[in-house]
């Protein structure tokens, strides 16, 4: 009897060094991510003299902002800007809905073979992209399809991930909830729309926001298939604002990295929130 | 309105197992509240959902209005169900639920608006019609699924033990609310229930289900007074009834030193042994010992108010056999006591001992 007391009660209170070290390993995870975040921030910042100098200057002073002036000078930034906009639009909308789509057929709608469907975009989860990047290569060059959009981003919009994710939200849905909308006369877009997408919002918000991440940050298959401010998006113009400065000129790069992240920055400050509130809403539904 | 026929309707969820749902042929009558009842697993709710077109049929067939439901999708059976768990959609406003199925087959907002209404008048939701079921109280929340199946005014309603999520006292007064909205509108329903008061207290007939298998549907007085088995007798009543097997002798049944005489055409049918039936109120207590009574040993009291039942065991038999008596109200009993108890023989129940079958002529 003491014996389950104190250790139900040892699984409460923590020891303080338990607690402790679970501080520290929290610290050094924050330090991981933080570090490089606040180095790129302040060397963008820094004069070009500045960013080489020991020992280490851990504030710009001077503070500069000529280097955000060479960057948005130096390349066609506006360009790579609207062209990431585009291809994160276009990829993230066509990933979303084959995402939705294909996950409500494969969770909801009855059909011969729906399993083994399932197993086959599962298995495509497993392949790695740098795998199909050659014969995909080889595909959209015939095409024609070199610094276009649309080369870019069809070989791109093939979804496994959402598939999954959205499926498993959708089963776990309330089956009554599903067989009341069918009972009601709902056919499927409209069991989808009104009934089963309200139920998924966080789920949908998560998967959402995650899919904008990846394809802002899209490197490979982008520079591979576009060299010129027409159709590359900012990730492969950071690469060319690298080698214009031949190597050694950082300011400028780490002003362009910064100006690259803060629009996903200011998305996921928004969404975040959404996302915290579907998720509590989830957690305290009856 | 409709009839609803269910036509030797089968289900088998997989093909070793016996069915779920074993060749039920049942008759529903235009208007008619008919309750279907069972313990857990008996196949109740399966038969309900079947009715539905949740669950396909898989031998035999159910007719709506005679006309074979077969491949009927069912939001083309012109039926509502009440779920047990309500499924209300979350993210609607009560009226919104409401509506939805009114918007859904075609019905102007401004007709599903007036039906809403006179819904929620109906039911008393008028207040609520602005919240969504996160913001309602269970009981609310089954008024409103209630609500969403009468709006639309189907040919048949199904509900599936919509009260089980109640607290006992709102239970009790939606009992009477829904049997009377039955009444009032007609509508050809199909309710199951695992309770038994539920069945008794608000079905024109009751079906009683064991293991996939119809066992008797009649009107409620009918199946308490006249089980057509053993089972359907324990499982009617509240308290159960006393069962014994008793030794069949000279057209007698004795059983812990009682000495029951079997009615003639009743004796024909029975073998060496058969088993005996005794409601709580078949029993009368006597003041002493005679040959037709039995020494009980009380084990339990419970006073109701207007009346009491005692548990007890035979002196003279085993611990687990466990005879209710239901005492009136003048009657004081205490526990630990040994009172004698006389079965009224014009009330016993006989069944076959192995078939359980009733041996009544």
């Amino acid at each position: 009897m003491s014996t389950h007391l104190q250790v139900s009660q040892g699984d409460r209170h923590r020891t303080p060094l338990m607690s402790v070290a679970g501080y520290a390993a929290m610290i050094v995870v924050v330090l991981v991510i933080a570090v490089p975040l606040f180095w790129i921030l302040i060397t963008s910042f820094k004069e070009r003299q500045d960013i080489y100098v020991r020992p280490a200057q851990y504030w710009p002073s001077p503070a500069t902002t000529d280097n955000y002036r060479d960057t948005v000078t130096s390349i066609p930034f506006p360009a790579y800007f609207r062209n990431s906009l585009i291809i994160t639009a276009l990829l993230a909308a066509a990933k979303i809905t084959l995402g939705v789509l294909s996950a409500y057929a494969l969770s909801l709608l009855r059909f011969p073979g729906r399993n083994l469907v399932f197993l086959v975009v599962i298995a495509a989860l497993m392949v790695p992209n740098q795998i199909t990047v050659i014969s995909n290569y080889a595909l959209i060059a015939q095409l024609g399809w070199r610094n276009t959009f649309q080369g870019i981003v069809i070989p791109l919009a093939g979804v496994a991930f959402g598939t999954f994710l959205m499926r498993n939200q959708f089963l776990s849905l309330p089956g009554e909830i599903i067989e009341a909308a069918r009972l009601d006369g709902a056919g499927p877009m409209k069991l989808l729309w009104r009934v089963v997408m309200p139920m998924s919002w966080p789920t949908l918000v998560a998967f959402s926001l995650i899919t904008v991440v990846n394809e802002w940050n899209e490197y490979l298959w982008p520079f591979l298939m576009s060299d010129n401010e027409k159709t590359a998006p900012l990730q492969v113009g950071l690469t060319l604002l690298q080698n214009n400065e031949g190597g050694n000129n950082w300011g400028p790069v780490m002003a362009g990295t910064v100006l690259t992240v803060l629009p996903i920055l200011i998305l996921f400050l928004f969404l975040q929130r959404q996302m915290i509130k579907g998720l509590t809403a989830g957690a305290v539904k009856s | 309105m409709a009839t609803v026929y269910f036509d030797e309707a089968t289900r088998r969820f997989t093909q070793n197992d016996p069915p779920a749902v074993d060749a039920v042929t049942l008759d529903i009558a235009d208007g008619e509240f008919l309750v279907l009842v069972g313990p857990s697993g008996c196949g109740k709710s399966t038969t309900l959902r079947m009715l539905a077109g949740l669950e396909p049929v898989d031998g035999g067939r159910i007719l709506i209005d005679g006309h074979d439901q077969k491949g009927v999708r069912p939001r083309d059976r012109d039926v509502a169900m009440v779920f047990q768990s309500y499924a209300l959609y979350p993210n609607m406003t009560a009226a919104e639920n409401m509506a939805f199925a009114l918007r859904n087959f075609g019905v102007s907002k401004a007709d599903a608006d007036a039906r809403v209404a006179e819904a929620a008048k109906i039911l008393e939701l008028e207040p609520l019609l602005d919240r969504k079921p996160g913001a309602m109280s269970g009981g609310q929340r089954q008024r409103v699924a209630m609500g969403r199946a009468i709006v639309r005014n189907p040919k048949v309603f199904c509900m599936d033990e919509p009260l089980s999520n109640l607290d006992a006292k709102l239970r009790v007064s939606t009992r009477s609310q829904i049997a009377g909205l039955q009444r009032r509108l007609g509508i050809t329903t199909c309710y199951v229930t695992h309770d038994q008061v539920e069945a008794m207290t608000m079905g024109h007939r009751v079906a009683v289900l064991k293991d996939g298998k119809l066992q008797q549907v009649d009107t409620p007085e009918a199946l308490y007074d006249r089980p057509v088995n053993a089972f359907v007798a324990s499982f009617i009543g509240s308290p159960a009834i006393y069962l014994a097997e008793a030794a069949v002798r000279d057209g007698h049944a004795t059983v812990h030193g009682l000495d029951l005489p079997i009615p003639r055409e009743t004796a024909a049918r029975a073998g060496s042994t058969v088993t005996i039936g005794l409601r709580p109120e078949a029993w009368e207590v006597v003041p002493e010992h005679t040959a037709q009574s039995v020494a009980v040993h009380v084990d339990l009291v419970e006073v109701l108010g207007s009346e009491s039942f005692v548990y007890g065991h035979p002196v003279a038999g085993d611990e687990k056999d466990r005879i209710t008596v239901k005492l009136d109200e003048r009657t004081k009993i205490a526990l630990g006591d040994v009172v004698h108890v006389r079965p009224e023989v014009e009330r016993t129940h006989f069944f076959h001992t192995e078939s359980g079958e009733s041996l009544r002529a």
